[in-house]
């Protein structure tokens, strides 16, 4: 059993109370900070704690502290990104739905250590009862008086919000979140400024995700040099994996970074392995936006190492033979899935989400999603499928935020690691309407997958 | 698109107000534009939609354009700009919910409903559409009712007869 620092008392009856949550060893974390610690105490806990932003991008929380700006007299601001829409990612709301008071506590936490007497929790706007529910917690938290004036006698003063969106999976961008909670839409921002700099209200702001913003407490807690002694090299700590997809347990699971994948998949402690006594034909292993990975890509990596759940391990072989940590949505597929249909599904929700600043990303994602409409549809030709490759291409990096790569890179990797698969809806335009292409080559020894990628 | 099927006023009641006023609070003097998603969420609940006169009037209360406020509208998919059904199933309509059968949920609730996607009902009391991930694709397939956003999980055929039997009550 890994150990558990976020979500170990998840199942204790009331833990989403300030008392059951104190009970079980909740604000001491904020009692240590507040009287004993600095703000530069914490940031530096932080940073050695290696502590990599949970959000996607996995950047050392600690180092984009240090980059906040500090005028005289200009308001700093903290933003909780809970926007959580990356398909396949639901390990916040978890996190919110059932143990809230880890999120506040670890807000004033954070807000301390930047000097924000003011901060919000951008949720996203479905999320109503899990905004109730952070609501409830706040106004708990400031009657015991862990928010507001003066917090235990420190001189302290902080308000915590909540913000609800609007719909819109761009808001999670942090500069169209900036946006959002300014009252506009979610056009993301060209950078520099980072908000670091120039953020909401155009004064200095971090926006951090929900997990890396709860971890801040355990790191507290224990100190930074605990945190960091779990896991393997840079990815230290737990991690919260959201599971998916065609397996017997999917759900929420915290992870010593480090785990192996194949343990991860198949032990009882975590998915329990492939439902219905399948095999495993792919995983997206970091929310949909990652490449997708075949089976004989999944556990080993392509030279032949045991492949962990780590950010170092999972990008092992580049966008080869690789894939990526992200935000550690975690989506299996079993052999009966269609990697055609997948990637068409995937890339309909990049062009329905694109803000459309961006002439690539909004046009590109509507080729995209056209052409894969087409080859899932059987009538597709062979030239669609480096069609396809090319959009792709023109995309990639070509925008103003990372959306555009997001589209891209699963379209790019589903024709990488499956060509024989698309190619086969082209070829079998009627049998591709009734049956699946099923497992193919996708679970055969490494070699396999490493010359389809050369050819 | 937005549509215009009544042009009168709209006055917000006296409670709807002081909810709008609480929310302008929690920003810095002149920031009171950042109310605006929240407000637009609770004319929603009140009204089930949001009309162009109800727009104009968070306009007018917010002290900003009203294309300000429908730029916004029209930007969120969660704001309703023409009236739905009493009901509105949202369902989840992405990869990991279609890996667990959400396309089959989907075509069993246009069939039982017996309309189609964005459609109301005869009675007004059911509309259904298809919509982004929901967060939580553990659970799928997974759809969802406003304003309250109530969660049903793990939809078979037969939770959806119970679901909508248990609605119209
Ligand atoms: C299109 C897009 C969507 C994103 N969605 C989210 C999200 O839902 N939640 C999140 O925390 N970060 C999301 N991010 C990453 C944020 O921009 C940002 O990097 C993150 O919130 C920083 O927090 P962290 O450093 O704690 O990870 C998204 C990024 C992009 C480009
Ligand atoms: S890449 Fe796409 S989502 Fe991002 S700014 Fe450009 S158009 Fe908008
Ligand atoms: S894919 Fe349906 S909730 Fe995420």
């Amino acid at each position: 059993m890994g150990r558990k620092l976020l979500i170990e008392h998840i199942n204790v009856p009331g833990i989403n109370t300030l008392e059951v949550y104190r009970q079980k060893g909740g604000y001491r974390a904020v009692e240590k900070a507040l009287k004993t610690m600095s703000p530069d105490d914490v940031v530096e806990e932080v940073k050695k704690s290696g502590l990599r932003g949970r959000g996607g991008a996995g950047f050392p929380t600690g180092m984009k502290w240090s980059f906040l700006a500090k005028p005289e007299g200009v308001p700093r601001y903290l933003v909780c990104n809970a926007d959580e829409s990356e398909p396949g990612t639901f390990k916040d709301r978890h996190l919110m739905t059932y143990i809230p008071h880890a999120l506040i506590e670890g807000m004033i936490i954070s807000s301390y250590a930047l000097g924000a007497n003011v901060s919000y929790i951008y949720v996203r706007g479905e999320m109503m009862p899990q905004i109730r529910i952070l609501e409830k917690a706040i106004a708990e938290a400031k009657n015991a008086g862990f928010l507001g004036k003066n917090i235990l006698g420190s001189g302290y003063d902080l308000e915590l919000y909540v913000q609800p969106g609007g719909g819109a999976y761009i808001c999670g961008e942090e500069t169209a979140l900036i946006e959002s909670l300014e009252g506009k839409r979610g056009n993301p921002r060209i950078k520099p400024p980072f908000p670091a700099i120039a953020g909401l209200y155009n004064c200095p702001t971090v926006v951090n995700n929900v997990e890396s913003i709860a971890a801040t407490v355990p790191i507290i807690n224990d100190g930074g040099e605990e945190y960091a002694k779990i896991g393997v090299g840079r990815s230290t700590g737990t991690k919260l994996i959201s599971a998916s997809g065609n397996i017997n347990k999917p759900g929420v699971y915290e992870i010593e970074l480090g785990v192996p994948v194949e343990e991860f998949i198949y032990s009882d402690e975590y998915c329990g392995g492939i439902a219905n006594g399948k095999r495993l034909k792919a995983v997206v292993a970091g929310g949909s936006s990652v490449p997708i990975l075949p089976a004989n890509l999944v556990m080993k990596t392509a030279n032949g190492e045991n492949r962990l759940m780590t950010y170092e391990s999972l990008a092992d072989g580049g966008f080869a033979t690789g894939t990526m940590m992200g935000s550690g949505g975690f989506i299996v597929f079993d052999e009966d899935q269609c990697i055609v249909r997948n990637t068409w599904n995937f890339s309909r929700f990049y062009h329905h989400e694109s803000c459309g600043q961006c002439s690539p990303c909004r046009e590109g994602t509507g080729w995209m999603e056209k052409v894969l409409h087409r080859l899932e549809y059987g009538h597709g030709k062979l030239s669609d499928i480096d069609l396809l490759v090319d959009v792709s291409k023109k995309i990639e990096g070509n925008t103003i935020c990372p959306l555009g790569d997001a589209a891209a890179w699963p379209v790019a990797s589903a024709i990488r690691h499956f060509r024989d698969e698309f190619e086969w809806h082209v070829k079998e335009p009627m049998k591709s309407q009734s049956t699946n292409y099923g497992l193919a080559n996708y679970a055969k020894p490494i070699e396999k997958a490493v010359a389809a990628e050369e050819k | 698109m937005l549509s215009v099927t009544h042009t009168e006023e709209i006055e917000f009641s006296p409670a709807l107000l002081a909810q709008f006023s609480e929310i302008v609070s929690r920003y810095p003097e002149g920031k009171q534009k950042s109310a605006l998603l929240p407000i637009l969420h609770l004319v929603q609940a009140e009204y089930g939609w949001v009309s162009v006169p109800a727009m104009d009037k968070v306009a007018q209360f917010l002290s900003i354009e009203p294309i300000e406020v429908y730029e916004v509208a029209t930007f969120y998919t969660m704001f309703f700009l023409k009236p739905q059904g009493k009901y509105v199933l949202e369902v989840c309509r992405t990869g990991p919910c279609c890996l667990v059968g959400a396309e089959k949920i989907m075509k069993y609730i246009e069939q039982k409903l017996g309309v189609k996607e964005g459609e109301v009902t005869a009675d007004g009391q059911f509309s259904w559409r298809g919509v982004e991930c929901l967060a939580a694709c553990g659970f799928g397939p997974v759809l969802q009712i406003g304003p309250e956003y109530t969660f049903y999980e793990n939809l078979t055929e037969e939770k959806i007869d119970k679901l909508i039997a248990d609605l119209k009550g």
